[in-house]
C-alpha cells in the first residue's frame, strides 16, 4: 500500500519530473497531472508494475473546465491486491481535446471513455469503436459541456428541456 | 457552442458469405434486434445480435433509451441536497443504496459525522432494500428463465419490505429518505419490532425459494454452464457486486473498503463455488445473491440488537450546503456492485460536476464479451443473470 506522494515520486523516477505535478491542497485525497500523450505508457506502467499493480480502473470521468477553456479527464484507479488508490488527471484545451485511449489497458475504459466522448467531446484515439453512447449517433453537441445548448428540433421532433 | 455533425455509421457488422446447405438452399448469418421492447431485457435494452443458426456470433448492446442526463439536472440544482431524488430514480429498485452512497460523498467531502442512530438506521435500511432488490432480481430472473410462480412469492416478501419503508419515508419505491447529515425523519416506534419480525418470517422462505427455483432441475439445465464470466475478464472490465463474486472473487467493499459501519457486523462473503457447473456461470451469480440476503439478515439482526434508542437523526444535517472546494470519488456497495460518486465543488452551493460510476453500466459492458458461443435462449439467461437496471445504465 503506497500514499499518493509516494506513488508520485515513483512515476516521476521513471518518466521524468517535468510531466507530473502533484496537487496536493485537495480536502480529500491528492491527484496528479499527467500530460495528454503520456497517459497510456504511464498506466500501462502503473498496471504491470510490480508493487503498482493497478489492476482496477474505478471510474473515468469526463469534466468541463469552463472558466479555464480546458476539458479534462480524470482517471481513479485502485490495485485489487495492493489496495492503494490513486487519482491522476489529464487537462486538454477545450478546441483540440483528445488523447490517447487506455481501453487495451483497462477494458472498464471502453464504455467510460464512449461517455466522455459522447457528453463532452473528448476524443480518445485508437478507440476500437469510437461512437456516442447514451445520446442518438446524430445528436448536435455535447451535453455536459457548461456552455451546451440544447439544439430545438432533433429529425423534426420539438426538443424539450 | 460547438456543433460536431457527423455521420459516424454504427459498428461495421460483417457477415460471413451465404453457404450452401446442400439441399439446394443457402444459409447465412444474419442480424436480429432483441428488444428495446423485448420482456426479458428489463427495460429498454436493445442488444444486436449477430446469429449463426441459434448460435449468438457476436452481441452489441445499444443502451441510452432512458438516459435523463441527471449530471447535467444537479448542475442546474443549486442546491446539493435537491440531488438527492435524482440518484433515487438511478436504481429505482434499490433507492436507498443510491442515497446512501451520495450521503457519505457528501458527508466525507463536508467532514460531517452522523450519530450513531442514524448510522443503525442506515444501514438497517440499506440491507433491507439489497435483500427487496434481490428479491426482485431473482424473482425476475426465474420469470426470464420460465419460472413464474418463485416471482409471486418473492414478491410477498418484497411488499413487507416495502411496507417498513412507507411506514419511515412515506413512499414505496422513491425514498428520499437518507438525507446529507441525517435522515428525513425518524423511524416510527414500531420500527424495531416491525423489522424483527420480518427477519424472524423471512428466514425459512429462503429455504422454500431454494426448494422452489434454485434446485429445480430445469431452472439448473438452463443456467449452469452458460454465460460464464472468468476471474480476470470480471476485474479488467470492472465488474462487482454478485456478478463478480459469483466469478469466485471474494470483494464486497462492505469488507475492502468499509464505509459507516459496517466494521462492527459480523457477516461472510458469499462467492460462487461453480456448484452446478463451473465457476462464473449464470448459476452462481444467481445463488450469489440467494445467499447474500441471508448475510443481509445477519446484518439487520446485530444492528437491531446494537442501535441506540437515543439520538436526532438530523444534528448534524446542515442548513447551507457548502461544500469546501475541491473533489472526491466515494464507492459504496448496493445491491449491483460498486455504486461511485465523482463529486467537484467549486465552494458554491451548486454542484460542479456529479459523476455517478453506476455499477448496472459497467456490468453491462460484458456481455459482449461473455455472450459468444450462447444459444440465443440463453441470452436471456446472462441478461438477467447480470441483474441490470436501465434506470442506472442510461442514467
Amino acid at each position: 500500500m503506497k500514499t499518493p506522494e509516494e506513488l508520485h515520486r515513483i512515476l516521476a523516477d521513471k518518466f521524468g519530473d517535468e510531466v507530473f505535478e502533484l496537487k496536493q491542497d485537495e480536502p480529500v485525497a491528492p491527484w496528479i497531472i499527467v500530460k495528454a500523450e503520456q497517459i497510456r505508457e504511464v498506466s500501462k506502467f502503473l498496471r504491470d508494475e510490480p508493487g503498482l499493480r493497478f489492476d482496477a480502473l474505478m471510474c473515468l470521468s469526463g469534466v468541463h473546465y469552463h472558466k479555464e477553456n480546458a476539458l479534462g479527464v480524470t482517471y481513479h484507479l485502485f490495485s485489487t491486491s495492493e489496495k492503494h488508490k490513486l487519482t491522476l488527471k489529464v487537462i486538454m484545451p477545450e478546441e483540440d481535446a483528445h488523447l490517447p485511449t487506455v481501453e487495451q489497458i483497462w477494458k472498464t475504459a471502453d464504455w467510460h471513455e464512449r461517455e466522455a466522448y459522447d457528453m463532452f467531446g473528448i476524443r480518445f484515439d485508437g478507440h476500437p469503436d469510437h461512437r456516442r453512447i447514451l445520446c442518438p449517433d446524430d445528436w448536435e453537441g455535447y451535453p455536459l459541456r457548461k456552455d451546451y445548448q440544447v439544439q430545438e428540433f432533433y429529425r423534426g421532433m420539438k426538443v424539450e428541456y | 457552442m460547438t456543433n460536431v455533425k457527423e455521420n459516424r455509421p454504427g459498428p461495421e457488422v460483417t457477415l460471413s458469405p451465404p453457404v450452401d446447405a446442400g439441399n439446394g438452399l443457402k444459409t447465412q448469418e444474419m442480424v436480429i434486434s432483441m428488444g428495446p421492447q423485448h420482456p426479458s431485457t428489463h427495460g429498454v435494452l436493445r442488444m444486436e445480435l449477430t446469429l449463426n443458426g441459434e448460435i449468438v456470433t457476436r452481441a452489441i448492446p445499444h443502451i441510452g433509451y432512458l438516459h435523463r442526463c441527471f449530471e447535467k439536472h444537479s448542475e442546474a440544482m443549486n442546491d446539493y441536497a435537491k440531488v438527492i431524488p435524482y440518484v433515487d430514480r438511478m436504481d429505482y429498485v434499490a433507492a436507498m443504496n443510491n442515497e446512501l452512497g451520495y450521503a457519505i460523498a457528501m458527508e466525507r467531502l463536508m467532514d460531517i459525522r452522523v450519530n450513531d442512530r442514524v448510522e443503525y438506521i442506515r444501514v438497517i435500511m440499506s440491507e433491507l432494500q439489497r435483500i427487496a432488490s434481490h428479491l426482485l432480481a431473482v424473482g425476475t430472473f426465474g420469470l426470464d428463465i420460465g419460472a413464474f410462480t418463485p416471482f409471486l412469492y418473492c414478491f410477498i416478501e418484497r411488499e413487507k419490505i416495502l411496507d417498513i419503508f412507507e411506514k419511515a419515508s412515506g413512499a414505496r419505491l422513491l425514498y428520499n429518505y437518507i438525507w446529507i447529515g441525517g435522515l428525513m425523519n425518524d423511524v416510527p416506534a414500531d420500527f424495531k419490532t416491525d423489522t424483527a419480525a420480518f427477519v424472524k418470517s423471512f428466514r425459512p422462505k429462503i429455504k422454500e425459494l431454494n426448494d422452489l427455483l434454485s434446485h429445480n432441475k430445469i431452472f439448473i439445465d438452463r443456467t449452469a454452464n452458460v454465460g460464464v464470466l472468468p476471474e480476470k475478464v470480471a476485474i479488467n472490465y470492472g465488474v462487482s457486486g454478485p456478478s463478480l463474486r459469483g466469478s469466485g472473487v471474494e470483494w464486497d467493499l462492505r469488507k475492502d473498503d468499509p464505509y459507516s459501519i459496517y466494521d462492527r457486523f459480523e457477516f461472510d462473503v458469499i462467492v460462487g463455488q461453480g456448484e452446478m457447473g463451473t465457476v462464473g456461470d449464470c448459476w452462481d451469480r444467481y445463488i450469489v445473491r440467494v445467499w447474500e440476503m441471508e448475510e443481509s439478515l445477519k446484518i439487520i439482526e446485530q444492528a437491531l440488537d446494537q442501535m441506540p434508542d437515543e439520538g436526532d437523526v438530523q444534528e448534524a444535517v446542515p442548513k447551507k450546503i457548502r461544500p469546501p472546494a475541491g473533489e472526491i470519488y466515494c464507492r459504496t456497495e448496493t445491491p449491483r456492485g460498486e455504486l461511485g460518486y465523482y463529486i467537484i465543488s467549486d465552494k458554491s452551493t451548486t454542484p460542479f460536476r456529479v459523476k455517478a460510476r453506476a455499477p448496472s453500466f459497467v456490468n453491462l459492458s460484458v456481455l459482449p464479451a461473455i455472450s459468444i458461443g450462447a444459444m440465443v435462449a440463453d441470452m436471456v439467461a446472462i441478461i438477467g443473470s447480470i441483474d441490470i437496471v436501465l434506470g442506472e445504465v442510461d442514467r
